[in-house]
């Protein structure tokens, strides 16, 4: 789960000094001090991250099951976050949830960004019919509302969804996005001299794409993967909140579906909705942030403080 | 406006109907399970009929639904009740048409998308451009970027629940659901029931709008700050134009194309959003109902609702694209 964060932290352009860890290590701390966007969306995400880990170890996850605690209690010593109509005991169905929820996002995210990667490059550095052709699906694709293509794949494939199945179903359009953005980039990068020279000195395509075009895309893939994240757990969590989810898991958008259900609105059992949509918040919040600071890691000359 | 570019985004238009309709004639199809027999075994289940005679019922209603038919016959079949705006039954409420259902939902959805996609984008892009303006205040790139920022990363629908408990079950300012008054006969003639339905739509319209502004700001903002290192700025300001004119005439109208551009774009993404806003506040728009059709299993309904949206963000985006060389006259000269 922790993917995102450390690789955010190996891939700082820190300057190749010969002063050891403790001199990168400063160096780091110096970036981060330019780039508070990125900050904000670290910590928010690793207290997140730090919530369900040392609740896992503490906390006894069975509770998350309904009709293993008594229903429908308000906060109290013994059920910190309260109880819902089923008897799930609510802090244990966030604990175990919000890494469900993002492992639906991380492993959409990965596919998506992967795919998107592939076609991109096939794309741009061939061109042609077939970028012609991905191009278009691409465009098109885009301008169809990805939920709702969702809710077709969703309940064709019915039947109780497990957590692997429903990243599935949300990576089925997690890619259009990136293959757009990195293709874009990739062909303004095959203009830049360093790529015209390694042609000229006779290399492969697949060689300068792997050897010199990925190395220099990574950050830029790096702000992708965040993104495509950010956008698979979105779509998830719609996708559950109308019931089209793993009904047995209790991810957070599901949360949110007995919510709407069972109408804890008008029960007025506050406990049941706050923690999963302080949850949401955190984690959208952490994503766009992690997001923008990444972004300005990617591409310096932006400069787009926020 | 050329022909060839009209009839480019007509093409575009008429492959994403086609793709949607396509998707969701093969999708259900490919998937094991078969609905007649789903919903004769439910029948039977909840009737308490022992479960001989199913059998021979799936086949007689396979062969009535024309599903014992080869697989291009059925998809020229389907096609044909497509064109003919044939949507079927609804399986629940039976006697309804799908596209009877539709008509009655879709005027909800379009006002309150309507209303609050154009406002937020009228508001998001006047404060965008006033950020990325030097001339302007401070204060509202200071004080009112960061909340909206953060605003603009929630989806919609947390925003509205959090709304939705704050104004209406706390402090019982608005309505905690529907599109009108309980019991009420929707009567558009009168005055009140138009003040009873702003009401009911104010919190799901707000959700919609307070997040929204922030993408629009910060695409502007963006735009903005590129238009100001361009020439013509800099010769407009040489001349000695006013800073209002340079303001609206000048960067303003060059940063907007880029916006409208990304308004296209989004269309589809609003949509996605405003669907569950619809469902939290159970307004009786078609997200509502597609949110019961999924519940309960109506199959010809969700798969109605979902072309007729997906066709209706078509039909935007083409008018979009007609709009858009009004504004911008290089585009139909791009060979793109």
């Amino acid at each position: 789960m922790a993917s995102v964060p450390t690789a955010a932290a190996q891939s700082l352009p820190v300057e190749p000094s010969e002063g050891g860890l403790g001199e990168k290590l400063r160096g780091v701390l110096g970036y981060m001090r330019r780039n508070p966007p990125l900050i904000v969306g670290l910590v928010l995400l690793l207290s997140l991250l730090l919530f369900c880990g040392i609740g896992a170890l503490v906390y006894d996850l069975n509770r998350a099951r309904p009709l293993s605690v008594p229903p429908g209690l308000p906060p109290a010593a013994d059920y910190p976050f309260g109880t819902d109509n089923q008897g799930r005991d609510l802090f244990a169905v966030m604990v175990a949830g919000t890494p469900l929820t993002l492992r639906i996002g991380l492993m959409a995210g990965f596919i998506g960004l992967f795919v998107g990667t592939v076609l991109a490059f096939v794309s741009a550095y061939y061109g042609g019919l077939i970028d012609t052709i991905i191009r278009g699906v691409v465009d098109i694709g885009l301008t169809v509302p990805g939920l709702l293509v969702m809710i077709i794949i969703a309940i064709a494939v019915k039947g109780n969804l497990s957590v692997e199945q429903m990243a599935l179903v949300v990576a089925c359009l997690a890619w259009l996005y990136p293959t757009r953005t990195i293709r874009s980039q990739v062909l303004s990068m095959r203009e830049r001299a360093y790529v015209q020279v390694a042609r000229l000195s006779g290399m492969s395509g697949p060689e300068i794409i792997v050897k010199e075009m990925l190395p220099n895309l990574l950050p830029y893939l790096l702000a992708s993967l965040v993104g495509a994240t950010a956008s698979a757990v979105l779509a998830s969590i719609g996708l559950e909140a109308l019931g089209l989810g793993p009904l047995e898991s209790p991810t957070i958008g599901m949360t949110l579906y007995w919510v709407i259900y069972y109408s804890a609105l008008l029960l007025g059992m506050w406990w049941w909705f706050i923690p999963p949509i302080v949850i949401i918040i955190i984690l959208f919040v952490g994503l766009f942030n992690l997001s923008v600071g990444l972004d300005e890691l990617a591409n310096p000359r932006l400069r787009r403080s926020v | 406006m050329r022909a060839d570019y009209v009839l480019k985004r007509f093409g575009i238009f008429l492959i994403i109907v086609w793709a949607a309709a396509t998707l969701n004639f093969f999708l259900p199809r490919l998937s094991p399970q078969n609905p007649v027999r789903e919903k004769l075994t439910q029948q039977a289940l909840s009737g308490g009929y022992l479960q001989s005679g199913i059998q021979e019922m799936v086949k007689e209603y396979e062969a009535k639904f024309g599903l014992d038919k080869p697989l291009w016959a059925q998809y020229l079949n389907y096609w044909d009740d497509l064109v003919h705006f044939q949507f079927n039954y609804s399986i629940v409420s039976y006697p309804r048409t799908v596209l009877s259902m539709m008509g009655e939902a879709l005027p909800w959805t379009i006002g309150l998308l309507g209303v609050t996609t154009l406002l937020a984008f009228l508001i998001g892009t006047f404060l965008g451009a006033l950020m990325g303006w030097p001339g302007a205040p401070k204060f509202i790139s200071n004080y009112l970027l960061p909340p909206l920022l953060t605003l603009s990363a929630i989806p919609y629908y947390v925003l509205g629940l959090v709304l939705l408990y704050v104004f209406a079950f706390q402090a019982k300012i608005f309505p905690i659901f529907g599109g009108y008054a309980a019991g009420v006969i929707p009567n558009w003639s009168s005055l009140a029931f138009w003040w009873d339905v702003a009401q009911h739509a104010l919190l799901p319209a707000l959700s919609i709008i307070l997040a929204a502004i922030g993408f629009w700001a910060l695409g502007m903002r963006a735009m903005m700050v590129t238009t100001q290192g361009e020439d013509y700025m800099i010769f407009a300001e040489a001349k000695g134009l006013k800073g209002s004119t340079l303001f609206l005439r000048y960067a303003v109208r060059n940063a907007l194309l880029p916006q409208v551009t990304s308004l296209a774009l989004q269309l589809g993404h609003i949509l996605s959003g405003a669907v569950l806003v619809e469902i939290v506040f159970s307004f009786p728009g078609i997200g509502t109902m597609l949110y019961q059709a999924i519940r309960a299993n109506d199959y010809f309904v969700t798969q109605g609702i979902i072309l007729g949206v997906i066709t209706s963000i078509g039909i935007a985006t083409f008018i979009l694209d007609l709009i858009y060389p009004i504004l911008d006259p290089r585009i139909t000269y791009r060979r793109a």
